[in-house]
């Protein structure tokens, strides 16, 4: 398993108790339209992963990130430049 | 051709929907005359006021109203002038001088609104490679004001200490930090644990800077706000806040020990480019924030509207914004939008104006009956205000 698969696999987890429709989780999953998340449910959600992976994810970094693939990647990235 | 008004169409919908109803709609309410900081007549009707942030009453207190129509006598309607050109008038530097005694601070530098104080403030000193951390129900104005900027911005979840710190110790070394917090937080009333969090922010070296747009003139022993109440107020490095509630005009400040504040007259966008307040405008402030260092028997009068209203509408079986009431802001929280509408329009039935606050201004989702008490309503007005709710309230079938 890759450290990507493994934080994908934690993104997924965690992504868990705010998926209140159990809408089926793939990389191309989008937040907004598919998990139909709010914007405080977003920052909610955003605050568990920088607690899981001790990182930051500034509000203007967040913004861009649309997909479960792309979330995945920006903590492996933000991860890195620690 | 797009029609750039396109976006909106859910909220056109939303609104129409509401009103087709035959509610009033919540947001057009016109004042056809006011009589005091607590009646006014709308619709014909005699009406308390209790939704209006007036917290000490002072918009028609004989002093400060004598002393704007001086200023309008003796220098005009208007600056026709930004601050930092031909826009400070002798009026402007002393509101500017009641604000540092006030206070007890060194600099005071006075803003055309309270929204642009914190746009100016935030944008400005917090640049590209700084990081600004705030809760994460601040005010329009605050996040307007990261909008504005170049900063990293970081939430933390609302009165959370332990996020706050978390978020902090994550910083990368050496980068500036802005910790961004309210003394009272407007829509539900609450109080900050500012002690601990101002304790935080300092430990990690962070400046932090709190709204105290809620609490000025009626909390803390000199109605300096949360920050003085919780005896940090000297470890804060700046303060915003309004003369558009207790103070009783418009206008928006910041106060600061900095020795470098003065500056910012020079760096700050909304502040130059911009024109200054009125004469009348400064001359009311001055006169007010003077009048409200020596308040003590309104503050008290205040806090006992406020527990008086929180206790009756928590009798009446309310669900109410705080368990106890921490502020002069009681909110009344309402199941949904429609009944929170029905609920607006059945009290201003009965005589009673309040706010309507619904998202995305509150948090979760909520919609908000939002009543800020003033330190003139007497307390037979705030039994008829818990009478008109309890009507009210079986009317709609609330309570």
């Amino acid at each position: 398993m890759t450290d990507r698969d493994e934080t994908y696999d934690k993104i997924r987890d965690l992504i868990d108790p705010f998926n209140k429709k159990g809408v089926a989780i793939g990389e191309d999953t989008r937040f907004q339209q598919d998990l139909e998340w709010d914007s405080l449910t977003a920052m909610d959600f955003v605050a568990s992963v920088e607690d899981e992976f001790d990182i930051l994810i500034s509000m203007n970094r967040a913004a861009e990130i649309e997909t479960v693939g792309q979330m995945v990647d920006a903590v492996g990235q933000l991860q890195s430049e620690r | 051709m797009t029609d750039l008004f396109s976006k909106f169409d859910a909220l056109i919908e939303q609104r129409e929907t509401l009103l087709a109803t035959g509610l009033t709609d919540p947001f057009n309410l016109v004042m056809e005359k006011v009589e005091s900081p607590t009646v006014a007549i709308c619709n014909g009707k005699r009406t308390i006021l209790l939704g209006t942030y007036n917290y000490m009453g002072m918009t028609f207190d004989p002093d400060v109203v004598a002393a704007g129509k001086k200023a309008l006598d003796e220098f005009g309607s208007g600056t026709t002038g930004s601050r930092v050109l031909n826009g400070t008038y002798v009026g402007h530097r002393e509101v500017e001088a009641a604000l540092r005694e006030f206070y007890a601070m060194d600099h005071a530098m006075v803003f055309s609104t309270g929204y642009q104080a914190n746009l100016g403030i935030i944008s400005t000193i917090a640049g590209k490679d700084d990081y600004i951390v705030l809760d994460i129900d601040s005010h329009a104005s605050i996040y307007d004001g990261c909008a504005l900027g170049n900063a990293q911005v970081v939430p933390f979840r609302h009165n959370d200490t332990q996020a706050l710190e978390k978020r902090l110790k994550r910083i990368p070394e050496g980068a500036g930090k802005l910790v961004i917090l309210e003394g009272v937080y407007s829509m539900l009333g609450d109080v900050a644990p500012l002690k601990e969090m101002v304790a935080v922010s300092k430990a990690n070296g962070a400046m932090v800077l709190v709204d105290e747009a809620h609490s000025m003139g009626f909390i803390g022993p000199h109605g300096r706000g949360v920050a003085e109440d919780q005896g940090v107020i000297d470890d804060v490095d700046f303060i915003i806040g309004t003369f558009s509630k207790s103070v009783g005009t418009v206008g928006g400040f910041c106060v600061s020990n900095h020795p470098k504040f003065e500056i910012l007259r020079l760096v700050t966008r909304p502040y130059v480019f911009t024109a200054s307040l009125p004469p009348s405008v400064v001359a009311t402030a001055a006169t007010s924030i003077r009048k409200l260092m020596h308040a003590g028997d309104k503050r008290a009068h205040l806090w006992e509207n406020s527990k008086r209203l929180h206790a009756g509408l928590k009798g009446l079986g309310f669900t109410l914004g705080t368990k106890e009431p921490q502020s002069a802001i009681i909110a009344v929280i309402m199941p949904d939008l429609e009944t929170g509408a029905a609920m607006w329009e059945a009290l201003l039935k009965e005589g009673l104006y309040v706010n309507l606050a619904r998202p995305p201004a509150t948090p979760a989702g909520m919609t908000l009956l939002r009543c800020s008490l003033c330190a003139e309503h007497s307390a037979s007005q705030v039994e008829e205000i818990l009478a008109m709710f309890g009507a009210a309230g079986r009317a709609t079938g609330c309570i």
